[in-house]
């Protein structure tokens, strides 16, 4: 996506806040994560049609005035099913993200204040190990012992999500260990634990937020995956994934099923990988020219 | 070198052995006994025996392990519990489609991915560069089994140049085989290939802002030879190590686009198993996919090492 290539202004609040609206893909991917987050929040209070009646009378109808975005299968509301639906992606990736960091962080920290030692090669390697395992294939592991649910695609990606974090903290804490103001609190006597929670962790807490911010996307988009091919939630919780999946027999004359759970998935991986982008360029704007 | 290769190949045996003790214990320890799984709640006592016997769940479980992974050495990975056909027999059969498919869509992801990586970086913030970076921004975000369904509908529905799903099968010849893999590799690999395209941008960035390339400037090479000459090579070190863990992700993650186009792969496979409790067959497949990310991430660097001797100091 275009970077924009204005400079930041010194680090006052001000000149972030000035930067932040300067930010093209901070502001349009905080628009639709907003958007997102919204849906999913006002389906607590208010659906315009509730999603677990059935209306078979209403079935497959194209979108028109009284349903926006069409009916499905069973008659049932499409733009209510996506913000229902929206919740449980977000719950989801939530939690997945929160395992990730969780575990991985202090790992990583751990792993950092050690750094050479057998811990830390032992840390590490247990990484690329987890690494070897992709979400789905987790996901498979679990379901093949315990049966589907949506609590076995949050651990899933938890647990993918674990060596991100660790690696990351790692990366992001062996730079701060050489730097002056972390031997100045080791000479006053603090102890590594303490020192990596007081001092190391504000210091990479900008990388783990922009991270946090991509995992997230990944998780929406894992979750969508997982319950499409019925490894995720369970009927009849509404799921984006499972809404694709019920689609699929349909597409052929009842394209608007398949569009609309695919668009959702599409703009809100699309807002939060925006977003994290932006969060990047105004955390550090020395990284800002080239990155992926 | 051989010192690196030494420790990395030690390594390589320790994470296999390590993720096979993973994948027993997930699989066959914690959901408890697989015969009275397959049998039901409702099965007799004496046939459970029976069966347990004759799965060889009766010993124990290091005696069990030992076995399985003995047995996965000299290329015998059991008879399943549902078909009582030799997994490696179903596995091999699957793996006809499922491996075609994942290098198919890995060479279309590198024929993409190059030429319009190395064309944005050479046009840096170019209305093409823009144009480009914001498409593979919605790559990266597009789920590809709904792209692959989209394709359906256009490609195979509408416009009825391909058939919706299934597989001709190699013996149908080359070019039909190919034919019904080919919107399966392509939609596996639009995301793989946005997210190769953006890193081989942005390390022919990285690269291109470096001394040894002003050096080059400086004796007078154009900035489009620098980046041809000597950049592009330099670059090729991040683009491999994404080249190494998408080849692991597309193996994977055909699982998913097998369901949408009805390929009979190791995805298939591996779904049916789980419905029939075919707990052997799942243990197998998954031993796969987790050998293969292992290896081919201890390949990568071992290309690595042997492309830059500065890595094997490590």
């Amino acid at each position: 996506m275009s970077h924009s290539q204005t400079d930041t202004a010194a680090p006052t609040e001000q000149g972030t806040l000035a930067a932040a609206l300067r930010n093209r893909n901070l502001i349009l991917g905080g628009l639709l994560t907003l958007v997102f987050l919204g849906a999913a929040l006002l389906s607590f209070l208010w659906v315009p049609y509730d999603v677990t009646q059935m209306a078979i009378a209403n079935k497959i109808k194209p979108p028109y005035a009284d349903h926006l975005l069409g009916t499905d299968h069973y008659g049932r509301d499409i733009l209510s099913m996506l913000m229902v639906g929206a919740r449980t992606s977000i719950a989801v990736a939530v939690l997945a993200v929160g395992i990730g960091m969780v575990i991985g962080v202090p790992l990583g920290l751990w792993a950092a204040a050690k750094r050479g030692s057998l811990l830390d090669e032992v840390i590490m390697r247990g990484n690329d190990l987890v690494f070897a395992f992709p979400s789905l294939v987790i996901a498979v592991m679990i379901t093949a012992a315990f049966g589907p649910s949506a609590t076995n695609a949050i651990v899933a990606i938890g647990i993918f999500n674990i060596p991100v974090f660790a690696r990351i903290t790692r990366s992001g804490a062996l730079t701060l260990w050489n730097r002056d103001f972390i031997l100045a609190a080791r000479v006053a006597g603090k102890g590594s634990a303490r020192i990596s929670f007081e001092h190391i962790l504000p210091n990479v807490l900008n990388l783990l937020i922009v991270q946090g911010t991509i995992q997230f996307s990944l998780g929406i988009l894992a979750e969508a995956g997982l319950s499409y091919v019925g490894l995720g939630a369970q009927p009849p919780t509404p799921s984006w994934g499972r809404m694709l999946a019920d689609s699929q027999t349909f597409i052929s004359f009842a394209p608007h099923m398949a569009l609309f759970p695919g668009l959702a998935i599409l703009l809100t991986v699309l807002g939060l990988n925006l977003m994290g982008d932006g969060l990047r360029d105004l955390f550090d704007p020395k990284l800002r020219r080239g990155r992926t | 070198m051989l010192r690196f290769t030494l420790t990395r190949l030690l390594s390589l045996c320790l994470s296999l052995a390590v993720a096979s003790v993973v994948i027993f214990a997930a699989i066959e320890v914690l959901p408890g006994d697989p015969a009275s799984i397959m049998l039901g709640v409702n099965a007799q006592p004496d046939t459970l025996a029976a069966l347990r016997a004759e799965l060889g769940l009766d010993q124990p479980m290091a005696a069990r392990y030992l076995d399985w992974i003995g047995g996965l050495l000299q290329g015998d990975f059991g008879i399943s519990y549902t078909y009582r056909t030799p997994v490696v027999e179903m596995i091999g059969d699957r793996l006809a489609v499922s491996l075609p498919l994942a290098l198919f869509s890995l060479a279309l992801t590198v024929v993409i991915a190059f030429p319009v990586g190395i064309w944005a970086a050479a046009r840096r913030g170019s209305v093409a560069d823009v144009a480009i970076m914001g498409l593979t921004q919605l790559g990266v975000a597009i789920p590809n089994f709904w792209f692959a369904m989209l394709m359906v509908l256009v490609f195979a529905i509408n416009l009825q140049w391909f058939s919706a799903g299934g597989f001709a099968g190699w013996d149908a010849g080359l070019f039909p085989a190919l034919k019904s893999l080919t919107l399966p590799a392509i939609a596996l690999a639009l995301p793989q290939a946005s997210i190769l395209a953006r890193v081989m941008r942005s390390a022919l960035l990285d690269t291109l802002s470096e001394d040894f390339i002003r050096t080059a400037r400086a004796k007078g090479l154009s900035r489009r030879e620098a980046l041809w000459r000597h950049a592009l090579r330099n670059a090729l070190i991040p683009v491999l190590t994404i080249i190494g863990m998408q080849f692991s992700f597309l193996l994977a993650g055909g699982i998913i686009i097998e369901n949408v186009f009805y390929l009979p792969g190791l995805g298939r496979l591996i779904f049916q198993a789980i419905s029939a409790r075919d707990l052997i067959v799942v243990e197998s497949v998954v031993m796969l996919l987790v050998f293969a990310v292992i290896v081919v991430n201890f390949l990568v660097e071992l290309a690595y090492a042997a492309v830059d001797p500065r890595l094997r100091a490590r």
